[in-house]
């Protein structure tokens, strides 16, 4: 420990001992991820073993089942079931993705604006429900669109039919998943609108052109970096997402991530559950 | 037209960002409200009451949960950033390092991988080894996924540190460790203890990993929430959170306040 810690100083020329520095986390790693991605690797190429194990033996059938049935003769079957799960989730992934873009870039905008004062007591705000837990903010809209909740008693009010439900379905899902991920996209793309030097939209303004050409050709390019960094902390979350459909969709569209957690949380089943990923 | 002034100005952003900050808090706040309420149905409102704080608190299952949790947040954090720590110190600030590059892809790789996969590959190996103990097996997981979040704080902040405190200690003749001890380490301390944070808040919030490990005994505070969650809301449930809410709001507070203090420093 005292070796790595002092490698900045220029007395230090002992090398090997640094190395004991980057030994734990090696172990560490090798141990809870790198052995057994390796692993699952060769499970997902073996062949489903009599009693709910595996053998190791060389077998595509765990990445043939994405696609097919076999039939009792033998016969393939095309089924799409995995295909369209898989097909679902991105497409909710990139919905999600999408919405949290529209939101947070005038969001964003709006908080780049702002005295300095006004602007960190801002960020603070957007980070803050990011540090409470992931199952409680679900939780919490569970409670607003259920049954009895404000949110329709709300609409009910208005005129919407009583009893009316607005859980379990893709819009519940998609409230919450956009309600989870967006200060992944609001941070990023703040960032990168803070930096964005304002004289350049004086100056397209002086070309004569509008508010929209500005945001277009001058902000939109500008800020991209932002944009795209923000839509990849959303998006790769965002398909692995077990909770949000699991509890606001009701389980009833199965996504990649609750499929695998159902397989292998519950079924047991072996082998196609890992090339789906 | 728009006038020369407020070019910068786009109409309406106010009202968005109104409406988005309604949409952030809107739904923690009715939590909030509904677990001070007596019915046993949550969205019914009869009159203000505080006995299901009681029974929270009561609750034998929960409080277990609350201890497995909190010891698995508590020895992965620490296990978490001392490696992450050590690691740091070598990647940044190591002469002559081979396999760097390789090295910091292997402390970050729980952050480019999903969840569940990591989930699945430790069970699979767990299983195979034969390792029962449900806690230690949430340890070693836990900790490995909290590294990266350790890491990356500890390495801005020693990437941002101007190495001249410590050439002059050493040139004061400090031993090495004291260098480290009383130069390298009290300058570091904000992005420690940020990693550190950020490790138990990650440890504490994990569902899918705990899920799928959790055996008998070893049942952690979020998984124990889902299945109260799937058994159906009740007020009970609403204090839990509540309680949750206002420590995760004390904690995220007394961290950023820490981080905002080490960036003004200015080293």
């Amino acid at each position: 420990m005292p070796a790595a810690a002092v490698t900045g100083s220029r007395r230090r020329h002992s090398l090997g001992l640094a190395y004991l520095g980057l030994l734990p986390s090696w172990l560490l790693m090798s141990f809870a991820l790198l052995i057994p991605i390796l692993i699952v690797a060769g499970v997902s190429v073996s062949t489903r073993g009599a009693y709910g194990g595996f053998e190791w033996s060389f077998d595509l059938s765990g990445y043939r089942q994405i696609l097919f049935n076999e039939g009792w003769t033998g016969e393939m079957e095309f089924t799409p079931q995995y295909l369209i799960i898989i097909l679902r989730t991105l497409i909710l992934a990139a919905v999600t993705t999408l919405l949290c873009m529209m939101l947070a870039l005038p969001v964003a905008y709006y908080i780049a604006q702002q005295p300095t004062h006004r602007k960190a007591l801002l960020v603070y705000l957007v980070t803050l429900p990011f540090w409470m837990s992931m199952i409680l903010r679900i939780y919490a809209w569970m409670i607003i669109l259920g049954r009895d909740g404000p949110v329709p008693r709300f609409l009910e009010f208005f005129g919407a039919p009583s009893g009316l439900s607005l859980m379990y379905n893709d819009g519940a899902t998609l409230a919450a998943m956009v309600y989870t991920y967006i200060p992944l996209m609001v941070l990023p793309v703040f960032a990168s609108i803070e930096k964005l030097d304002g004289t350049l939209i004086e100056a397209a303004h002086d070309l004569y052109g509008n508010r929209w050409v500005a945001l277009r050709r001058v902000i939109l390019p500008l800020t991209a970096p932002g944009i795209i960094s923000g839509a990849i902390l959303v998006f790769v979350p965002a398909l692995g997402a077990v909770l949000e459909p699991i509890l606001m969709g009701g389980g009833k569209q199965m996504m990649m991530g609750s499929l695998i957690q159902l397989q292998f949380g519950v079924a047991a089943t072996g082998p196609s559950g890992r090339p789906s990923r | 037209m728009s006038t020369r002034h407020d070019v910068k100005r786009y109409p309406g952003l106010g009202l968005i960002s109104a409406v988005f900050f309604v949409y952030l808090y809107a739904p923690l706040v009715v939590v909030v409200i509904y677990s001070f309420n007596a019915n046993r149905i949550t969205g019914v409102w009869t009159e203000f009451s505080v006995k299901w704080y009681g029974s929270a608190l009561n609750n034998k299952a929960l409080m277990q949960a609350l201890e497995t949790s909190l010891t698995v947040a508590a020895v992965a954090t620490v296990v978490a950033t001392t490696i992450a720590l050590l690691a740091a110190l070598v990647i940044i600030r190591g002469k002559h390092v081979r396999f760097r590059r390789l090295s910091e892809t292997v402390v970050n790789l729980p952050l480019l991988l999903p969840e569940i996969v990591l989930a699945v590959a430790t069970l699979i190996l767990f299983s195979q080894i034969g390792l029962q103990n449900g806690l230690l097996k949430l340890i070693i997981a836990h900790s490995a996924f909290c590294t990266p979040f350790a890491f990356l704080p500890i390495r801005a902040r020693l990437q941002g540190m101007s190495l001249d405190f410590e050439e002059a200690a050493s040139d004061l003749y400090a031993p090495r460790w004291t260098v480290f001890r009383r130069v390298t380490l009290p300058l570091i301390f904000p992005g420690l203890f940020s990693g550190a944070m950020l490790a138990f808040l990650i440890s504490m919030d994990d569902f899918i990993t705990s899920n799928m490990l959790a055996s008998g005994g070893s049942t952690t505070l979020p998984v124990y929430i889902f299945s109260l969650i799937r058994a159906g809301t009740s007020p009970e449930l609403n204090a839990i959170a509540t309680m949750l809410i206002v420590a995760s709001l004390g904690l995220a507070t007394v961290a950023l306040s820490v981080a905002a203090r080490g960036t003004q420093e200015d080293l």
